[in-house]
């Protein structure tokens, strides 16, 4: 560790930390970052620039370092494009540079530098447009050049977890100013939430030598921390970062919680937080200058360089050059003199002030009214270039260049909340307008660095906090600091060097100066056109090292003044945030409900097949050894029309409609009549929305004087119940009635076929299931099988069937019960799909399979069922001429000329055997089978006006299966006039 | 994430509501004795208000219960929730 | 127009790129215009182009009230596909397509087409049936599109998750390989400099405040620099399409929600084509920079406020790692919403309004970007002959009247 200081920091010699980094194994100490562990070992160069691929070094300390991204780790644990400033460096990690090929010291991509003068901002958009399609061709080259970090190579083994907080006052940033505020509100007894950035608070003070009462100030803050963390209405968070602000005081952050617990079994917490009061104290960022070649490793901002030497004990050159316009960096010359740099200071300001003063003091150079106007060195700065007031330039060697072009207040939280900003010409920088209700920035980010005022400040906007709540605040007042280093005072703005040489604003995306002057000169005039043409600021820093310093230049080329021009959005994140934080638990299983059906664990021991319907799994075909699906789904259709099948339909919808209005309902919501139906019987009903289009369908049945039960299909239960509970609410609050959604609340088995009644009297039952007492289409209730149950003799597949309900929790025992019988009877169990095709030959849809949101009662040919004797929902709409047209889709059956070729579902039908080219449809195909019991394949689907066209030969046209011709027929194939359904 | 005062349950996260669009479009009470255009203006046409808008709430994971709100759509404030059947606050 | 290319990149560099002239002029509105359009977008500007060239119409005034591309052209997350059901919507978007693979070309300024293909994947067998149905309607409309099974899907995106334990599982998708992305500011960007060279005049921040009629018909519009007049009035707006039919007396079947996107940090390229799911609901695709570009649907509740809510962003960012658990590590690097403009089909309304003269092209919903060019190229033509031309006739406002709606959302309704 080359650069490490003898003595001092904020780090633990006793835990040396091994590291690698591109391979080469170092040293560092628990309290490092990656950043500054890499310093101390006298590496500056850490990657090379994105577009360019120029040598670059760390420059900052914090979130706004735009070039020392990094990948750390491997496989599935891979970490892309971190911010070495940022990570706290742990034992055994392994960081490698994003670019460099074959090596970071030599890269061959280098060679964009070479011919940087073609590459000027937006030079893309001039060129590789030709010939037509070779775009693709260009990008091969462009894509792996550009980009950054890579992706893991697996599943992320590490946890995340979501948690809501509310509290009424939350702080953001645990520097002097935000712990001074939360101190004097956790006084008073508000509930306060402190979230801080870094695993330690303090901030700026981790660095400062400044004291309170002859101490050092951190150790007043430190005290500050140990009682707040004893109040039981106080909430510390530290190593959070507060990511985002929005509506009504709502903030997001992430925990970092391994950063503190390293083998926690969490890797990062996302808290959603809600306060009444926000207090922000997010700091302030130094910005550098656009000065030639500013961008070489060895060239850093001056507070980096005084944090790495006070915080890290790490002294990042020997012989430095400090350039600056304001008072700030006099104290990292001061740091650099004490370390035993050798220190020259060059300030841009035309007086000598007060700090020249004292640094002459010190025994360091200072030239007054000088500044730096290039840089030298291939992978190190080696020399800088001074050019005084006179135009005399020097050469200075130096193995370090601290820069201060001044300080830019973090505003980003407040202005995520469309918080207003308002131009400090002191500051030469924005500072939030204070124009949020309950919201306060405090501290440098209000533009305030002087300590003293600062916490002053923080205490009062916590007393104006506390008074706002009901609190009484008590009489603490902050303490009196000895600050010993200054601010960013007597600040004259510099924002761009003339010079010979690229002077970069945005370092990440290689964004120059020349290149916001040519994104001016070509008419890209807003600064919002600025940014995109130039990309300044699109990094993954987002500019907070170079958006202010570009929109100075841009002031300046344009004449106006940096408020006029004004500034971008400041959108979130703040910093980047994992996805896998944001996403919690809330993938695999728990991404959605799973609904099982209480007979589900029987579907599995036989084997079955599922699919899902909505959330539900549904047993969809029960193979037996050696089966395909469609031999499977064959023998399950026989079984039932010629015996006895067995049918999971519990997850048909169910609402129950309790109320003197209930018929009332029906009949607004249903295209057909309610009120002659009987109790005890069922009617299929039809449901469309506004537009007159079909909705859902199901049988509801009449259970007593004000009492119905509605069915639906099972992906629109959650849907026509949230619909009627709406009409109910909001436009007919005066009709009595009661709705509750039953679909889980019962097991409902269906038994198909012509020995289905010979079963349900085998299973035992008190209901007289002869045709006279329970006739097709009505409704019993008594017991089957011992367990009290409902029975409704309806039938999906054409044949007689009863559908059994009973209590969820009897399900299992009633279908164990039937399948005693299994051998008895033949019973076969069959799934959705014999379900599908015996309903297909019977010509009955199915609503989002056949139907999809455009197609009206009039299409399927159930005119019919449209009472004209009174209105309902959507009845109006089909009264329009378009819906009235007589070409329109209809609903017809499809039967290929050849019986055994199966159309496609999906297939569209047109009017020739060799479609080429564009070819007009006639229609499409819904659903579609080889029909077993018919002995042919058949289809249901829509056909222009295809009711007047039953008897027409047409062709479904399939991508893949080719064309299938084909006669358009009837719907329903199968027992047209329902006998097998009615037998007596 | 907006918080969102059912008049029943008290403040909760938007997460738990779903959202009815304007409030205050009546069913025509005969239908059939309007043209297509009224109707579609019924069906279709919404005033899209930039600033106060009237609208209509579900509690639908709470209560279950339906209520309107006036809210700016460009702030996001909500200025009141109330029941379906009462005067706007 | 100079002239872009290599060579003048070549030749503009030994001038240390000096020269460079404006891509658009900074104009000062004149007093009357044949047509004004409103809305300096894409759509606005795409259309003033083909006013220019293919109309020869150049007597034309674009009035953006901020900067051109500031609205939804600059903030959508760029995807280019035509693989839309219904015929009135394929012919439009296929239109669009069309002008979009030579646009780099036409406007001489590279738009960065990138035709990588669009996967629109399925997870339940009617999210099959419904993908078989699309897809052969594309191809008999003369649209490229082929229906993947899982091993397809795979092969495209390795890293997706097709484990069967997935709660829904990848059955298969729609494959469009024409479809693709493009850089959405150089589609403002580009077509402001073709229309300005071709004669138009773009004034930015220039804001509409009011529409002139005289007898039912448009004579011009009140604007933050004065009254301009003009003989035909094209409004082509996102976000505010109802705030100018409020000024101009009449009322749109349309509602604004907020639309969110999002990007990753950059990272080096893996996804190779773009990845849609209706049913997990969120869609990606890899930019040329690196960054995930990241959406899903609407928010719910209408907003004019540009930004979104956190929770619709939480869901499509679960339904993301659902489908890519390898992303969970990677990190969100910015987000921000746009708004959109509704309407009760999910398709646009291009043409005549109550008011002479005064036509709309609105109502783009979260589709707009993709339709770029032919919405201009429509457009233009009804600008140009009053009447709108057969592939937008199915797109009139009128439609909501006589029910003849072109409903792309309904075909992917799931229900069962």
């Amino acid at each position: 560790m080359k650069a490490r200081l003898p003595t001092g920091g904020r780090i633990d010699r006793d835990q040396p930390l091994q590291f690698r980094f591109n391979g080469q194994a170092l040293t560092g100490f628990a309290g490092d970052t990656l950043a500054s562990a890499l310093l101390a070992n006298g590496i500056h160069l850490v990657n090379r620039s994105v577009k360019l691929h120029r040598p670059r070094g760390i420059i900052g300390r914090g979130p706004e370092e735009p070039n020392a991204l990094l990948q750390l780790g491997e496989g599935a644990t891979a970490l892309a494009d971190q911010r070495a400033t940022q990570v706290v460096l742990r034992d055994g990690m392994q960081a490698r540079s994003i670019n460099g090929y074959p090596s970071l010291k030599f890269d061959l991509m280098a060679i964009f530098d070479r011919a940087a003068k073609l590459l000027p901002a937006g030079f893309y958009y001039k060129t590789f447009m030709g010939p037509t399609g070779w775009w693709e061709q260009y990008e091969k080259i462009i894509r792996p050049a550009s980009g950054m970090g890579r992706v893991p190579d697996g599943p992320d083994p590490d946890r995340y977890e979501k948690r809501d907080l509310h509290c009424p006052v939350v702080v953001v940033g645990g520097g002097p100013a935000g712990v001074m505020a939360t101190l004097v509100l956790a006084r008073a007894g508000v509930p306060v939430t402190l979230a801080h950035e870094q695993s330690q608070f303090g901030g700026g003070w981790l660095a400062s030598r400044s004291s309170i009462d002859g101490a050092p100030a951190q150790d007043w803050l430190e005290a500050a921390i140990v009682e707040l963390s004893q109040l039981e209405h106080v909430t510390l968070l530290p190593a959070t970062t507060v990511f985002g602000h929005y509506d009504q005081h709502f903030l997001g952050a992430v925990e970092r919680v391994s950063e503190i617990r390293p083998n926690a079994p969490l890797r990062e917490r996302f808290w959603k937080i809600r306060c009444q009061h926000l207090i922000l104290a997010a700091g302030a960022i130094e910005r550098s200058i656009a000065f030639a070649n500013n961008d070489r490793p060895g060239v850093m901002t001056a507070s980096a360089v005084h944090e790495y030497i006070e915080r890290y004990a790490v002294l990042p050159g020997r012989q430095a050059v400090v350039f600056t316009n304001n008072d700030a960096a006099y104290a990292t010359a001061h740091s650099l003199h004490r370390a035993g740099a050798q220190v020259e200071i060059v300030d841009s300001r035309a007086q000598s002030g007060e700090q020249a003063q004292l640094a002459r003091q010190a025994g360091m150079a200072v030239h007054i009214n000088t500044q730096v106007s290039n840089t030298q060195g291939r992978l190190r700065v080696r020399s800088v270039e001074l050019r005084h007031a006179d135009q005399r330039c020097e050469r200075l060697p130096c193995d370090l260049l601290a820069v201060s072009g001044g300080w830019n207040p973090s505003v980003h939280l407040h202005s995520h909340a469309r918080g207003s900003l308002q131009w400090d010409d002191a500051l030469a920088s924005f500072i939030p307008q204070q124009d949020l209700a309950g919201v306060e920035s405090i501290g440098a980010m209000a533009g305030v660095f002087d300590p003293n005022a600062a916490l002053a400040g923080a205490c009062e906007a916590a007393q104006r906090a506390a008074t706002a709540l009901g609190y009484a605040t008590d009489a603490t007042r902050a303490p009196v600091i000895n600050p010993a280093e200054p601010g960013p005072t007597g600040l004259q703005a510099l924002w761009r060097v003339a010079g010979r040489g690229p002077a970069f604003v945005d370092m990440q995306n290689d964004v120059k100066a020349s290149d916001i002057e040519l994104a001016l000169r070509e008419g890209y005039r807003s600064i919002e056109h600025v940014k995109r043409y130039s990309v300044l600021g699109f990094g993954t820093d987002q500019g907070k090292l170079g958006n202010i310093l570009g929109l100075g230049i841009v002031s300046e080329l344009v004449g106006m003044t940096p408020a006029q021009v004004g500034t971008t959005t400041y959108r979130p994140a703040w910093t980047p945030v994992t996805f896998g934080a944001l996403v919690g638990t809330e993938t695999g299983a728990l991404f959605d409900p799973i609904r099982y059906t209480p007979m589900h664990d029987w579907h599995v021991a036989r084997g079955a097949v599922f699919e899902d319907v909505g959330q539900w799994k549904r047993a969809r075909y029960y193979p037996r050894a050696g089966e395909d699906m469609d031999a499977a789904v064959a023998r399950e259709c026989l079984a039932t029309r010629d015996g006895v099948g067995v049918l999971d339909y519990s997850t048909l919808g169910k609402i129950d409609i309790q109320g003197p209005d209930a018929v009332t309902l029906l009949e607004r919501v249903m295209v057909n009549n309610w009120q002659k139906l009987g109790i005890g019987r069922c009617r299929y009903g039809l449901m469309l929305d506004e537009n007159g289009m079909v909705l859902d369908d199901g049988v509801t049945a009449r259970l007593g004087d004000q009492h119905y039960l509605m069915s639906t299909s099972t992906g629109g239960a959650a849907r026509v119940m949230a619909w009627l509970e709406q009409w109910l609410q909001t436009e007919w609050p005066d009709l009595d009635v009661r709705l509750t959604s039953a679909t889980d609340q019962y097991a409902t088995i269906s038994l198909a076929g012509p020995l289905s009644r010979a079963l349900m009297t085998d299973l035992g039952t008190d209901i007289d299931l002869s045709a006279s007492a329970f006739p097709f289409m009505s409704l019993q209730t008594g017991t089957v099988a011992g367990v009290a149950a409902r029975v409704q003799r309806v039938s999906f597949t054409g044949e007689l069937g009863f559908e059994i309900t009973v209590s969820a929790d009897y399900g299992a025992h009633l279908w164990e019960q039937i399948f005693l019988r299994e051998s008895a009877y033949a019973i076969t169990p069959y799934g959705t799909e014999a379900m599908h095709v015996m309903r297909a030959e019977k010509g009955f849809i199915i609503v989002g399979q056949d139907t999809d949101g455009s197609i009206s009662p009039l299409d399927l040919g159930m005119a019919g069922m449209v009472s004209a004797r009174k209105d309902c929902l959507g009845k109006r709409s089909l009264m329009r001429s378009e819906l009235q047209r007589d070409d329109r889709p209809q609903w017809v059956g499809l039967k290929p000329k050849a019986a055994d070729a199966v159309i496609a579902e999906g297939a569209q039908i047109i009017a020739t055997a060799t479609p080429q080219g564009e070819t007009p449809m006639h229609g499409w195909v819904t659903s579609s089978y080889f029909a077993p019991r018919l002995g042919y394949s058949f289809a249901l689907g829509f056909v222009n006006a295809g009711r007047t066209r039953h008897g027409e030969t047409l062709y479904a046209w399939d991508l893949d299966a080719g064309v299938i011709e084909l006669e358009v027929t009837d719907p329903i194939q199968y027992d047209i006039e329902g006998a097998r359904q009615n037998v007596e | 994430m907006l918080l969102i005062t059912c008049p029943w349950c008290g403040p909760r996260d938007e997460s738990e509501f779903s959202y009815g669009g304007e409030a205050d479009i009546v069913r025509p009470p005969e239908p059939e004795a309007i043209d297509d255009a009224a109707w579609a203006d019924y069906v279709f046409m919404r005033t899209n208000t930039r600033g106060l808008h009237r609208e209509q709430w579900v509690h639908a994971h709470g209560c279950r219960r339906w209520f309107k709100a006036e809210r700016d759509t460009v702030t996001y404030d909500i200025r009141a929730t109330w029941p379906m059947n009462e005067e706007a606050p | 127009m100079q002239s872009y290319s290599i060579f003048s990149l070549a030749r503009h560099a030994l001038s240390g790129h000096k020269n460079w002239r404006p891509a658009w002029r900074a104009a000062t509105p004149r007093r009357r215009y044949k047509v004004i359009i409103v809305g300096g977008g894409g759509h606005g500007l795409a259309t003033a182009y083909y006013l220019a060239k293919v109309h020869g119409i150049t007597d034309v005034a674009v009035l953006e009230k901020g900067w051109i591309g500031g609205g939804n052209t600059g903030r959508n997350t760029t995807i280019v596909r035509s693989n839309y059901l219904w015929d009135g919507s394929a012919a439009l978007y296929e239109k669009s397509l069309k002008l979009w693979e030579g646009l780099s070309q036409d406007i001489n300024y590279n738009v960065m087409y990138s035709q990588r293909g669009v996967l629109n994947l399925g997870h339940n067998l009617q999210d099959m049936r419904d993908i078989r149905r699309r897809v052969n309607a594309n191809r008999l409309n003369g649209i490229d599109g082929e229906v993947l099974d899982t091993a397809g899907v795979k092969q495209r995106v390795p890293f997706i998750n097709t484990s069967a334990d997935a709660r829904y599982p990848v059955l298969g998708a729609s494959w469009q390989p024409r479809a693709g992305i493009a850089r959405h500011d150089a589609v403002a960007w580009g077509y402001a400099r073709a229309a300005d060279d071709l004669g138009v005049d773009i004034i930015e921040n220039c804001e509409v405040t009011g529409v002139r009629r005289e007898h039912g018909r448009v004579v011009g519009v009140d604007t933050t620099h004065g009254e301009i007049g003009a003989d035909r009035v094209g409004v082509v707006v996102a976000g505010h399409a109802g705030v100018l039919a409020d000024m101009a007396g009449f009322r749109l079947p349309l509602e604004s929600h907020p639309l969110q996107a999002l990007v990753s940090e950059p990272l080096k390229p893996m996804l190779d084509t773009v990845v849609m799911s209706n049913a997990v609901h969120v869609y990606v695709s890899q930019s040329d920079k690196g960054e995930l570009v990241i959406g899903a649907g609407i928010d719910a509740y209408n907003g004019y406020g540009n930004r979104g809510s956190f929770q619709t962003m939480e869901h499509f960012l679960t339904a993301l790692i659902e489908l890519y658990p390898i992303f969970s590590r990677l990190r969100m690097l910015r987000h921000w919403g746009g708004i959109v403009d509704t309407s009760p089909d999910a398709s646009p309304i291009i043409g005549k309004t109550p008011v002479d003269g005064l036509y709309f092209n609105v109502g783009w919903g979260t589709g707009g970007f993709k339709a770029t060019p032919g919405s201009g190229w429509v457009f233009a033509h009804t600008l140009a002959t009053g009447e709108p031309h057969s592939i937008n006739a199915p797109f009139s406002l009128e439609r909501f009247h006589s029910g003849a709606l072109v409903d792309e959302h309904g075909a992917a309704a799931v229900a069962h």
